[in-house]
């Protein structure tokens, strides 16, 4: 009896102790999470941090090291994303308001549903693929602004599509009823009140989705965009550049001068990414608290 | 009285107006009603198109690629060399690079990303779920171009220190920057499915007697084990499709190496490497491209509609 429960009592411990070192090691792998990532941006920014001035920022890509820089990369980034914007949001958030607020439960809209679920998990590759096919060639747009706005959009729809349709349904109900009841219309209502109360999370999935624009490079080098652009796009069907690609064209060179450079383009992407992402937490932490 | 009678018909007079307009603007209102909503449908429609056009671009393209190569000799021949003379098109060694890159973040990513997402769900404290949520969220919006710098200029590096006989482009150091990569996907989505386990399961447990250790091995794992695979099968599609750090870290050599620390080529580094040279439409290189791509295509899909059905078909309903 007393032999037992000595027994017991081991192999009790012994289980707490197994709990302990489990708890440990879990939080152990979690945090080094943390230190790769610091690792990572400290990595950078000293490779990166001497190549990063103003003369740096208002270069165009050069042979020379030491005078190359990212002034088209980065009008060419800006003037990409506002064309992104322009596309994919409206397409975007009328397909979430279709689906939440008019189609039903019916089998379009199930339909409609799955494909957006499927889509969302294609690899950006196969986006660039059809990007080069449809608008590049077949539509013949050219390596232009347009063709890579176009792809990227479509790469980016179903994240605005999902993260608006989750936000439409946080609207409560009675706001709908409230509208109905003294005679607005279906739209009357999903525009003056719905949208506008699910706005701000609507805002955060944009915000998410063009960040994601923003540094994907796989569909913009497939269309083409990967040469060497020494001047300013000045309308959409301009050839362009942009920051990723511009990373990776330093990173793909064998000379140690060139990767410093690359170091310093991300910083800046990282940069452009730390704010966009800040903004969708800022918006988000703020509707949290009015709605309470 | 005369005051209040014209008070009267002015009312009257107003509210006839009133019923006019309104009327007039409900029926318009009616009209424009369902011409936005043929827009809206139009709008959703957009991403079946986008579909239907992957598609058919990629089979089409693809049954054109089989008429000047055989199938078998794509699936089974186990040389890749359509870019120069002999020409040959088995496409064996590009799966092998895939599935080798793959598998090595996979040994990396699942067992930490499981580890991470228990220490969130089961251990963390809110303060420091409210540190680690958002640097997990950060870590998954890195570029992938940035893990590519990484891999070439620190993992590398650190490697050749290790092992001097490895290849300045390694299938070793392209699989443990994707595993980095995918970590934060699979920590995310598998700390989801295990906060949906309903904390009376843990109550129940612990009330008889079980570990911290065993209550999450024995019952929180199994309870949310359908999400937990689904997030695995995820980030596992993930970086079969991953590009840009594969294309600058294993750089553009198609082999059926077992060695890790050998130069290989990806599905999608091959993709990047043809868009990169200046490839005639219509040409036999051109229609690799698609050949190549469909299979990518097929391979993600069915991952993806596999992780679908497990969530679907095996998730555990609590009330």
């Amino acid at each position: 009896m007393s032999f037992s429960s000595e027994s017991e009592s081991i192999s009790l411990a012994r289980r707490h102790r197994k709990a302990k070192l489990f708890s440990m090691f879990c939080g152990m792998v979690t945090w080094s999470g943390v230190v790769l990532l610091a690792v990572l941006l400290y990595q950078v920014s000293i490779d990166g941090f001497r190549w990063l001035d103003w003369q740096f920022i208002d270069s165009f890509p050069s042979r020379f090291p030491e005078r190359a820089g990212i002034k088209s990369a980065l009008v060419g980034t800006i003037w990409l994303i506002s064309l992104v914007a322009l596309i994919s949001i409206p397409v975007g958030v009328c397909t979430a308001l279709y689906l939440e607020e008019f189609a039903g439960k019916g089998k379009i809209s199930k339909i409609i549903e799955v494909n957006i679920a499927n889509l969302a998990g294609v690899p950006s590759i196969v986006y660039g693929i059809l990007g080069l096919a449809i608008f590049v060639r077949y539509m013949a747009l050219e390596r232009s602004l347009v063709s890579g706005a176009l792809t990227m959009s479509l790469l980016i729809l179903p994240v605005i599509i999902i993260a608006s349709r989750e936000a439409i349904k946080t609207v409560p109900m009675s706001i709908r009823y409230a509208a109905y009841s003294l005679g607005a219309t279906k739209w009357q209502t999903a525009w003056a009140h719905v949208l506008p109360a699910s706005f701000p999370g609507i805002m955060t999935g944009v915000i998410l989705a063009l960040s994601r624009a923003i540094g994907e490079t796989a569909p913009l080098i497939m269309i083409g965009a990967l040469t060497f652009v020494a001047f300013l796009p000045e309308g959409p069907m301009d050839s362009f550049t942009a920051l990723p690609i511009q990373i990776y064209n330093w990173v793909s060179r064998p000379q140690q001068e060139f990767h410093e450079l690359a170091a310093a383009g991300i910083i800046i992407l990282l940069s452009v990414l730390l704010l966009m992402n800040a903004t969708a937490i800022y918006i988000r932490n703020k509707t949290e608290r009015r709605l309470k | 009285m005369a005051k209040e009678m014209q008070a009267d018909t002015t009312v009257a007079g107003q509210s006839s107006v009133l019923k006019a307009t309104s009327s007039i603007s409900l029926s318009k209102a009616r009209w424009g009603e369902s011409a936005i909503k043929i827009w809206l449908a139009l709008c959703a429609f957009v991403s079946v198109v986008t579909t239907a056009a992957i598609v058919i671009l990629l089979f089409s393209e693809t049954l054109n690629f089989f008429e000047s190569v055989s199938p078998a000799e794509f699936f089974f021949g186990t040389t890749w060399t359509p870019l120069f003379e002999p020409s040959s098109f088995g496409v064996l060694p590009l799966i092998w690079g895939t599935m080798l890159v793959t598998i090595g973040a996979a040994i990396i990513a699942i067992p930490t990303g499981l580890a991470s997402a228990i220490y969130l769900s089961e251990y963390a404290s809110d303060r420091v779920r409210k540190i680690i949520k958002p640097v997990l969220e950060l870590l998954a919006g890195i570029p992938t171009v940035v893990y590519g710098y990484f891999a070439l200029t620190f993992v590398t590096p650190a490697l050749r220190n290790v092992f001097p006989d490895i290849q300045v482009f390694n299938a070793l150091s392209a699989a443990i920057v994707v595993g980095i990569m995918i970590l934060p996907m699979v920590a995310t989505l598998s700390d989801n499915a295990l906060r949906a386990v309903p904390i009376s399961l843990r109550q129940g447990a612990y009330a008889l007697g079980a570990t911290s250790y065993e209550v999450t091995t024995r019952v929180v794992v199994p309870a949310g084990l359908s999400g937990v695979m689904a997030s695995f099968l995820l980030a596992i599609s993930r970086a079969i499709g991953e590009t840009m750090a594969v294309t600058l870290a294993a750089g553009q050599t198609p082999n059926m190496s077992l060695s890790m620390f050998e130069s290989i080529q990806t599905m999608t580094a091959y993709i990047v490497q043809v868009s990169l040279g200046d490839t005639p439409t219509g040409g036999i290189a051109y229609q690799t491209l698609f050949a190549v791509a469909t299979l990518l295509f097929v391979i993600t899909l069915v991952i993806n509609i596999v992780s679908q059905i497990i969530l679907n078909r095996f998730r555990e309903v609590y009330d």
